[in-house]
């Protein structure tokens, strides 16, 4: 085993030109980086969010708010349809996500049945329609429910529009490189790196930003408002606008932030913030219908179920754009037409997590885990020297190679080093000594034994390997285990275990016997220096 | 090159009877688990906001950090379990909560927030977790599940690469070790957040290191003295490897010594547990996996697990 052969030292050679070439990168000033010509690998260590120092949200798509949302549209749409063949009900609510439906007339059951099953949903991936509706047979009733598919199917889509929509407000804001990814079902995991504000990340990534135009219903009189008493196709909405706490609208909206290609920040005539907006065609005409139409009468702006403003239309808007005026700051109006350009989030998102380093308690760690790696790999050289010599000094060059590889298999990677996973390398090293220990312990016995220092060396590695196999493979599985279950801090952490467990077999093994054999080469011993 | 080795641990050969104190260790283990286990009972677990919920704000103050005042300012705005201490240099402090009343946890963190930086003028929010309790609970029970299916695994390769009580042994060490950890933590109010776990993995993984070390000497000397009382054996093999487990364990401690000598280091209680881990899965290989094979019996070779004698006394 200790012959040194051709292979042997090519692949010594070329692990330790990797881990010079991957870990010089986090050694050199970025000056000198930047004058290196360009096949040399320039990637840095990939530190995690602790150390760097940064933001970590963890979101989740509210998609009970979204269920319920989708049944109050079927409802109103229901009751368009009802409206068009002027059938008249006597109850038409919607509850634990089934709407009931009652006739006035009950002998028109069969025939609204039909009229609905004809007209309501939407086709599934699977062909089927993601509506059901059935005639509960003793109070002649109509039942419309969602397919439980259709729920799922709607979740999973706004979780894949959400992680768009989200992407472009942040990249709206200029944050750099944020990492956004699904988690889950349900869940969007945002990582802004630097010095962000998350107070700012959540002010874009909160809000649902659902715009509508609706008319305001004037004919509620202001005691029937006050009360809660409106007609069932209005709804009170709360308002920001100053004037009045609250307004009666119709639920159904003229126009909806779909129906928008732009939006801007911009002053209004009395040089106060404003938004500015274009609607698409079908919006322009649309609006400038209705606007034509109510001309004197107010209509509401509403965002996120409240009222922005509620200006009064004094001409027919054909042209399509407009502005939105209200109580803005700058800011607020910057950020109002980010959210209107990068569209609406198909359902609210609430925060369940969040974690904010700030850079200089990050860099606080990084010192801390240095001088803690240093001390440790400092101790470790001074004992393993005692305890075995020269070959001690041997297993000392092989820590150092594993940590230079290790470093460089991690740059190149780019895997996420956190804190636990400095704590993971500190560890990795004492490891890779034990391997060390292994095999002189195991020489040491054979030399004891009356075997010549030539094949004591030998057998020590090869009785020793097995343990050292056993050993790591246990370790591996630990690691992969919680690579595949752990979350953030502890999957940057079983990474780094596993690059060491490789990487420290490796070095513990080979280097040192390409040192101990050039040794033996040259040395020509009698007896075993740890004997 | 005479000189070298510089220090030797232990003799050249020796002759430790590590089976006669088997009984003690057993009432020592017994008592360290049933201490374990009231302390768990009576204080419980410092859960951090990983597994409570909750939030953590780390703040920096111009001057020496006001940690009494920040304190009633707190609870004057009826924030849950609140507590301050100071970290790092004077001028920090860390502050944790539960909740804000009537607040999600989100709103809460907020509110406190903004709160202090009212009452405390130039206060800087230099780091923040915030964890809801649907999450917090989560974690524990997917940190729970890694434990569980990385001690079934390992029970499966131990079986495969020696025998069903090696296995066995080595798992009932393991949840020894766990078992005493977390007795630890809850003696010492360390808080337990998700890198705890880590630690507690790293922990049984070094702890299963030393296992599987002291197995394959073991297996190696069964084969050897195919006559000789398993338990002269098993002494046997400690004994030849002891020089091993004292180098390897030195080193390890060494190793962590770095983050070990500031309590003010930020990996201070992580490399803490894992210090304990070493030293408890040393202990729990000799004193927990070995006497377990030693009960039930060690297969020779191929044929079937033979019992030791109950009384000898020859060691």
């Amino acid at each position: 085993m200790l012959a040194l052969s051709r292979w042997k030292i090519i692949a010594v050679s070329l692990s330790l030109i990797f881990g010079i070439l991957f870990t010089l990168p986090n050694l050199l000033p970025q000056s000198a980086l930047d004058s290196m010509p360009g096949w040399l690998p320039h990637q840095k260590l990939n530190l995690g969010l602790d150390l760097q120092g940064g933001s970590h949200l963890l979101l989740e798509v509210d998609t009970d708010a979204l269920n319920k949302e989708r049944l109050t549209n079927l409802t109103e749409d229901i009751r368009v349809r009802l409206k068009a063949s002027q059938t008249e009900a006597t109850d038409l609510s919607a509850a634990a996500g089934v709407i009931t439906l009652r006739l006035k007339d009950p002998t028109q059951v069969n025939a609204v049945y039909k009229d609905l099953s004809g007209s309501l949903g939407t086709r599934m991936l699977n062909g089927g329609k993601d509506v059901s509706l059935r005639i509960v047979q003793p109070d002649q009733s109509i039942q419309v429910s969602f397919q439980p598919q259709a729920a799922d199917e709607a979740a999973r889509s706004a979780v894949k529009q959400s992680i768009e929509i989200i992407r472009r407000r942040i990249d709206a804001l200029g944050t750099k490189e944020p990492g956004i990814t699904q988690q889950g079902a349900n869940r969007i995991v945002v990582e802004a790196p630097g010095e962000s504000d998350p107070e700012k990340l959540k002010a874009v990534i909160g809000k649902t930003a659902k715009l509508t135009f609706q008319m305001v219903d004037v004919t509620v009189p202001p005691e029937d408002l006050a009360a809660g008493r409106v007609p069932p196709d209005d709804e009170i909405l709360p308002s920001d606008d100053g004037h009045s706490p609250v307004y009666a609208v119709k639920k159904r909206a003229v126009v909806t932030g779909e129906m928008l290609t732009g939006a801007g920040f911009t002053n209004d005539e009395n040089n106060r913030p404003a938004v500015s907006f274009t609607f698409n065609g079908q919006g322009a005409s649309r609006f400038g219908k209705v606007t034509a139409e109510n001309i004197g009468k107010p209509f509401a702006i509403v965002l996120d179920k409240r009222i922005i403003s509620a200006p009064v239309i004094n001409s027919a808007i054909t042209a399509g754009n407009g502005i939105i005026t209200g109580n803005f700051t700058p800011e607020s109006a910057t950020n109002l037409s980010i959210l209107l350009k990068s569209g609406a989030l198909p359902a609210p998102l609430k925060v369940e997590q969040q974690t904010t380093v700030g850079a200089g308690l990050g860099a606080e760690a990084v010192k801390a885990g240095e001088v803690s790696l240093a001390v440790g790999a400092a101790m470790i050289f001074a004992f393993i020297i005692l305890a075995y010599g020269m070959f001690g000094v041997y297993a000392a060059i092989a820590l150092v190679v594993n940590v230079l590889m290790m470093v460089g298999a991690l740059s190149m990677t780019q895997a996420t080093l956190t804190l636990p996973g400095i704590a993971g390398l500190i560890l990795t090293m004492a490891v890779a000594v034990d391997a060390n220990v292994l095999i002189y312990e195991r020489m040491r016995d054979e030399a004891n034994a009356g075997r010549t220092p030539m094949a004591a060396a030998d057998t020590g590695y090869r009785r020793a390997m097995v343990s050292i196999l056993d050993a790591n493979v246990t370790t591996m599985i630990s690691a992969l285990i919680m690579f595949q279950f752990g979350a953030g801090p502890v999957k940057g952490f079983a990474w780094t275990l596993s690059i060491g467990v490789v990487t420290s077999v490796f070095t513990a093994i080979v280097v040192t016997q390409l040192l101990i054999g050039i040794w033996f080469r040259f040395a020509r011993p009698k007896t075993l220096p740890i004997a | 090159m005479k000189y070298w080795p510089l220090i030797r641990l232990v003799p050249r050969h020796t002759h430790f009877n590590f089976v006669g104190l088997s009984p003690f260790a057993a009432i020592l283990s017994a008592i360290l688990i049933i201490g374990s286990g009231i302390s768990v009972a009576t204080q419980g677990m410092n859960f951090g906001v990983d597994f409570a919920g909750g939030t953590i704000l780390q703040v920096a103050t111009p001057g020496p950090a006001p940690v009494g005042q920040i304190d009633q300012t707190l609870k004057a705005i009826g924030v849950h379990d609140p507590g301050v201490q100071g970290i790092g240099g004077a001028n920090s402090a860390q502050v944790t909560f539960r909740s804000v009343n009537g607040m999600d946890a989100n709103a809460g963190a907020t509110f406190v927030t903004t709160q202090l930086q009212q009452k405390f003028p130039g206060l800087k929010v230099s780091g923040q977790s915030t964890v809801g309790p649907k999450v917090s609970s989560e974690l524990l029970w997917s940190g729970l599940e890694a434990l569980g299916i990385a001690l079934l695994l390992m029970l499966f390769y131990i079986w495969f690469r020696f025998q069903l009580q090696f296995g066995l042994g080595a798992i009932l060490a393991l949840f020894h070790d766990i078992v005493l950890t977390i007795g630890l933590l809850s003696v010492t109010r360390i808080e337990v957040s998700m890198t705890s776990i880590a630690a507690l993995l790293t922990v049984i993984g070094y702890s299963m290191n030393e296992k599987v070390i002291s197995f394959d000497r073991l297996r190696e000397n069964l084969r050897k003295f195919k006559t000789t009382p398993l338990r002269d054996v098993i002494n046997l093999s400690e004994n030849e490897r002891l020089s091993r487990t004292l180098i390897t364990g030195t080193t390890a401690l060494l190793a962590l010594s770095g983050a070990l000598v500031n309590p003010g280091n930020p990996l201070f209680a992580l490399v803490f547990t894992m210090a304990f881990g070493i030293i408890i899965g040393t202990y729990s290989s000799i004193y927990v996996a070995l006497p377990v094979i030693l009960l039930w019996g060690a297969r020779r070779d191929d044929s079937d697990a033979v019992p030791i004698e109950p009384v000898r006394t020859r060691l």
